[in-house]
């Protein structure tokens, strides 16, 4: 069953305690420079999302870090629940034959 | 960033899975990591909360002592300097709510815990910085030994929380090395600026030592800690690697260290040193410190000041939706 990334919801009875509103959470990427994928480096509370980028911008760029930033509302991401890890990683497992070195290749062949 | 071994007295519950705790100790003991939906017992759970949020709270606490010079900074080099490590303490503390987070727990939730007195955060920010000594002495004794605390935490068992120190031990580095070269300029100007240096070693080293909190005696967590590897060394061993690793850079500079038990011992190539207050620690961690009052005050203050900032923030969120919203409607 997929689950929200990273934290579950907030039990209703915790929520209660706190008299505030809570400020959305982002899930914050970043690409360290051009030709690399961004990469999650965590996340942030933000009103909205101009403000979630200026809080990414000081928070996880201080000392040069990227060039591109990403913010996914938390909530958005749907998450794989390692309770399946199992069934769905384990099958590839005994799948030796998806890999290059399975086949064999005569040394006289060369590089392949 | 600044941990500290708080030991608080608070029972960890009965094992409430057998099976599920064996086989999570057997991915431990494998130096897994541990990821935010993972079953994990609730003692673990509770115990990381607890952990990582007093390590978020001294952040930013933290930010107060220093903040305290800012505008008095000697020069503009050394202001600079300044600001940007108060502000990497505040980015500091916000990895680390976030990491903290991850275990279904929301920031406010934990902010109002610090505002209400209910949490704890590192006894070292319950000390006055009097002089501009005292924030060489913080950046090179307190971030020192918050050094040595949480270079083993990189390795910790939850990836939330080994991935936040990471980045915070790439940033402390630059803090330890600024207050170093404070004391550094200090110690080799004028009979004033020396005595200015020596004074606020005297007044920062015992209170550093006792940032490892108590001894292993004494020590309550440590079991489950080492066991689930949150932690990797005793209090004391890491109280150690940082005297042997300090008295030298001290004797450097030419002070001296307020301690007439301090000598080398040859035998165990370890720095002996006299007996810690533990005492004064348990007073200024129930509250009885120099600053406690202080702090807790300016973090109301902070936090209340701040409100309408929120609100209005999210107010603004929300009319920019609604008239999003209805622009598509139309």
């Amino acid at each position: 069953m997929p689950r929200s990334a990273g934290r579950g919801g907030i039990p209703q009875e915790r929520r209660e305690l706190v008299t505030e509103r809570n400020i959305p959470l982002w899930e914050v990427f970043i690409r360290s420079r051009n030709g690399l994928a961004h990469k999650h480096v965590g996340s942030l509370h933000a009103a909205d999302s101009e403000m979630a980028l200026q809080a990414a911008r000081d928070v996880y760029t201080r000392r040069g870090e990227g060039l591109s930033i990403w913010v996914v509302p938390s909530a958005a991401i749907v998450a794989s629940d390692p309770a399946d890890k199992e069934v769905l990683f384990e099958p590839t497992a005994s799948k030796v034959y998806r890999h290059p070195t399975f086949y064999e290749v005569p040394d006289e062949v060369g590089h392949m | 960033m600044y941990t500290q071994a708080l030991n608080t007295r608070e029972a960890i519950g009965p094992v409430e899975d057998p099976e599920h705790e064996a086989r999570f100790q057997a991915r431990v003991d494998g130096e897994e990591k541990v990821e935010p939906n993972d079953w994990m017992p609730e003692a673990y759970r509770r115990l990381l909360v607890r952990q990582i949020s007093q390590h978020a709270h001294s952040e930013i606490v933290g930010m107060l002592p220093e903040g305290n010079w800012i505008t008095r900074a000697p020069t503009l080099r050394r202001k600079a300097a300044l600001l940007a490590k108060v502000q990497d303490e505040g980015g500091h503390g916000l990895y680390l709510y976030a990491a903290a987070e991850t275990l279904d727990v929301s920031r406010e939730e934990l902010v109002e815990q610090l505002l209400a007195g209910k949490a704890k955060y590192s006894s070292i920010f319950n000390y006055p910085t009097l002089t501009w000594a005292d924030i060489g002495a913080v950046g090179w004794l307190v971030d020192g030994a918050a050094i040595m605390n949480q270079i083993p935490l990189c390795r910790c068992s939850y990836g939330p929380y080994a991935r936040a120190m990471i980045r915070i031990c790439k940033e402390e580095s630059f803090h330890q090395r600024q207050g170093y070269e404070i004391i550094l300029t200090l110690s080799r100007g004028t009979a004033e600026q020396k005595a200015m240096a020596q004074g606020a070693l005297n007044r920062w080293w015992w209170p550093s030592l006792m940032m490892f909190g108590p001894s292993d005696k004494e020590s309550q967590h440590s079991d489950k800690s080492m066991r689930w590897k949150v932690k990797r060394f005793s209090n004391d061993e890491l109280r150690q690697k940082f005297v042997d690793a300090t008295v030298p850079q001290g004797l450097y500079l030419g002070l001296t260290f307020p301690d007439p038990e301090l000598r080398f011992d040859e035998a165990s190539g370890h720095w002996a040193f006299g007996a810690i207050d533990f005492d004064e620690l348990r007073q200024v961690i129930a509250g009885n410190g120099p600053c406690n009052h202080e702090r807790m005050k300016a973090r109301r203050k902070a936090h209340d000041d701040g409100a309408w900032v929120r609100e209005a923030a999210l107010a603004y969120a929300e009319k920019r939706r609604s008239r999003r919203d209805t622009a598509r409607a139309a």
